[in-house]
């Protein structure tokens, strides 16, 4: 194997979809020459990105407000106030003296009146609860369906992402915490009803709409609305989540999207204690429930060095991912790269993410997969029968596919996914 | 509000080792943005200790509300000065004062305004305490917590034009671009407190918090950072501790003055008239943790009084106290024989 993997300049941790430092388009200019031809597909999208930062309305929406040392969005930011994003929350319980119990993510946080919970967008105003974040949109990207990742849900199609601030964990590697861990008004949004966002995907050839770079749980009203809005559009929706929540909620998830990408951060109750600020457990029945209703998900796991990185570890989460959910639910084993409060560990060697993949294609997962180390064999999509290269990628370009309506174009062996 | 006022001029980095070494040492070197120029002594603490004890003075005055309900404003002034003087060991109000600040400072006072009227600091013992710092020859003081609302639900007039007094939330000055981070916190800090201020006094009120146990002199800390809803799992233990140890949180804040006139002993940080007593008293110390120490004795002496169970018997304990005076963070003493608790 060549040792001149294709390194992005940002070298962002692909646990969470990474905000990008660049609009999406604009990564075919990372390291020329290195990705030759630019991001395939892209061209148009980047063009219309163009014009987009053209609009007051979309400027500020193709550019990340986290993007380093780019400044901030043209449009003013949305009134602290505004009712607009104000939805009554569908998850919680009423508590005598105006308290509330939120049952949507496992935290369960009884909040007083006048507080928050741990989130930071949902708030009690008088023994109602509130989110505070619908349609606060604060970054909007088109972006490769393969950098959420989801590599097996229409490749080489472009979904167009979304967030809003906040976030029910606090992840000390997180990649996005200028925006995860913030509460609404501390980040400029712009107003994105369901309506619009459905329009919008459309107009940029989305096949999809993310939910994705925050944690989508904690606008998960926003999520809700959106899908059905991207649904009576003929846009289809994903979700990139870290699976912290409560089971009634996932299933009208389940429900109202087409693909859910869980980020297992680790296989042990102590690294979500200690790294997270959340549980493993709850996650876990989150993927069960996905699988159970016929959701289309994958996995990512995030190896930081000597903190989730076994032989051990690798090897429970691979048995446990094949006798709960299957060998063809896809596993991405990404790389970490020091961010936020993790930043006195070094970046995964390559050779850990092999190790890991080694492990869990040993232990009979089919799709095993590589992220964050573009230009690796095992981006790729083999075909388990036959081993054949079915959908080669560099980085998040497809550069060919053999496939026939979900099946391996050499063997026909049939490929699970979402592939039209 | 301003566009882009708040806190979107922080594109962060989590700094690096080294990056955050040399932030300390900037911070270090400058205070309240301003350096000082040579020859301007930095103010001495006033380090009140009595054979190394950490000094807590209660002041009350049962007549505080007179034959009424409301603090009579007459009183409250004096029991002001008896609790500064006795404090310091001081002859006059005057005196106390000067021993705190010097001429030319911006003095912030960090108030405690989420719960809006009836259990925030009050609007009456603020502005005595401001007059105080004028005569004392404070020209510029700063009331500040996390959001301009809070503040103005508190009863503080934001549009009103006071000589030489700003109120400034969180929302509007916004937040410094780098984490400051010390163990479980990594938080960005207002910029009120960075940049503005040269010291702080911290004004929380005495009162019963449904998570953290109390929320006393500690806690009030909170309202210096951006999330502040990040740090409250498992009773604020370590994350009060932690977010105290943030070097200008520790290195301003020069005294407490807890606001006991209203005390609550359950049902708090919301207000509760139901479970609220009149303390008509003040709490005044330099050592933040036998300040909490001894607040949260008198808060659970309220509940035995009236038959409630212990916070402990809650599972809300506030063992962040004893946190913050551990060999680690060293805030402060929580060991009753180090601490003199003067009744005054
Ligand atoms: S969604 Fe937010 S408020 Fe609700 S339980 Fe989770 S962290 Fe708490």
């Amino acid at each position: 194997m060549g040792k001149d993997w294709v390194q992005y300049e940002d070298g962002r941790n692909a646990c969470c979809d990474s905000l990008p430092r660049m609009a999406s388009a604009e990564l075919s200019a990372v390291k020329p020459g290195v990705l030759p031809g630019g991001l395939a597909g892209l061209s148009l999208s980047r063009r219309k990105f163009l014009e987009a930062a053209a609009l007051p309305c979309l400027a500020s929406c193709a550019f990340a407000p986290a993007a380093r040392g780019a400044g901030f969005p043209a449009s003013p930011p949305a009134a602290e106030k505004d009712s607009r994003f104000i939805v009554e929350a569908k998850f919680y319980e009423k508590l005598p003296y105006r308290k509330i119990k939120c049952k949507l993510c496992p935290r369960e946080c009884v909040i007083d009146d006048r507080e928050r919970g741990y989130c930071g967008v949902r708030e009690n105003r008088g023994g109602k609860y509130y989110s505070l974040v619908h349609s606060r949109v604060c970054t909007a990207h088109v972006d490769p369906i393969e950098k959420k990742p989801l590599f097996h849900f229409r490749p080489g199609t472009l979904a167009f992402s979304v967030a809003t601030a906040g976030c029910n964990v606090n992840c000390k590697m997180c990649q996005n915490w200028e925006i995860s861990q913030v509460r609404p008004e501390q980040v400029p949004s712009n107003y994105l009803p369901p309506r619009d966002l459905a329009a919008l995907a459309r107009q940029y050839d989305c096949v999809s709409i993310a939910y994705t770079y925050s944690e989508p749980v904690i606008f998960y009203e926003y999520v809700q609305d959106g899908a059905e809005a991207g649904r009576a559009n003929g846009v289809r929706n994903v979700i990139i989540t870290g699976g912290y929540i409560q089971q009634e909620p996932l299933k009208e998830w389940c429900k109202a999207v087409d693909a859910i990408k869980v980020d297992l951060k680790a296989f042990s109750e102590k690294f979500y204690k200690e790294v997270v600020n959340g549980e493993l457990k709850p996650v876990l029945e989150t993927l069960v429930t996905i699988r159970e209703q016929g959701t289309w998900t994958e996995i990512v796991y995030l190896v930081i060095p000597t903190l989730n990185d076994g032989d051990q570890e690798f090897r429970a989460l691979a048995k446990w991912v094949k006798s709960n959910l299957g060998p063809d639910v896809p596993v991405h084993f990404t790389r970490f790269h020091p961010e936020y409060l993790l930043t006195n560990l070094p970046p995964t060697p390559i050779e850990s993410l092999e190790r890991a993949k080694g492990i869990a294609d040993a232990e009979g997962l089919h799709y095993v997969y590589i992220g964050n180390v573009p230009g690796h064999p095992a981006e790729s999509t083999y075909c388990p029968r036959c081993r054949r290269v079915i959908i080669e990628r560099l980085g998040y370009i497809i550069k060919q596919t053999h496939m026939k309506k979900g099946r391996c174009g050499y063997c026909q062996q049939v490929i699970p996914g979402v592939w039209a | 509000m301003p566009r882009h006022k708040e806190f979107v001029d922080r594109i962060a980095h989590a700094p690096n080792r080294r990056g955050f070494l040399r932030t300390l040492a900037a911070a270090a070197a400058t205070l309240g943005g301003r350096r000082l120029s040579a020859g301007v002594p930095v103010p001495v603490p006033l380090n009140v200790k009595t054979q190394g004890k950490s000094r807590v003075v209660i002041a009350r005055d049962a007549g505080l509300r007179g034959s009424g309900s409301s603090v009579d404003s007459g009183r409250l002034v004096k029991l002001l000065d008896r609790a500064m003087q006795s404090f310091c060991g001081c002859d006059s109000p005057l005196e106390a004062w000067t021993r705190l600040v010097r001429p030319g400072e911006v003095v912030g006072l960090k108030v405690n305004c989420l719960a809006g009227r009836g259990a925030s600091t009050s609007v009456q013992l603020v502005e005595l305490i401001s007059e105080r710092l004028q005569q004392a020859g404070i020209k510029d003081i700063v009331i500040w917590d996390r959001l301009n609302s809070d503040l103005e639900s508190a009863g503080f007039r934001l549009g009103s034009k006071q000589r030489g007094i700003r109120y400034i939330g969180n929302d509007s000055a916004g937040y410094e671009e780098q984490l400051s981070i010390y163990g479980s916190a990594g938080s960005l800090v207002s910029k009120t407190l960075t940049r503005t201020c040269d010291a702080v006094i911290n004004l929380p009120v005495l009162k019963d918090h449904g998570i953290a146990g109390v929320t006393l002199a500690l806690k009030n800390a909170f309202g210096a950072i951006h999330n502040p809803n990040k740090y409250h799992l498992s009773v604020g233990d370590p994350y009060i501790a932690d977010v105290n140890m943030l070097p200008p949180i520790r290195q301003k804040t020069r005294l407490t003055i807890c606001d006991g006139t209203t005390a609550q002993y359950e049902g708090g940080p919301s207000y509760m008239p139901q479970w609220s007593w009149p303390f008509n008293g003040l709490l005044v110390a330099q050592d933040p943790v036998a300040l909490d120490f001894v607040g949260w004795k008198l808060i659970e002496d309220e509940r035995a009084r009236r038959g409630m169970k212990s916070l402990e018997a809650l599972g809300r304990k506030p063992s962040y106290i004893a946190t913050a005076a551990d060999a680690r963070h060293r805030l402060g003493s929580n060991d009753p024989s180090l601490i003199e608790r003067m009744e005054v």
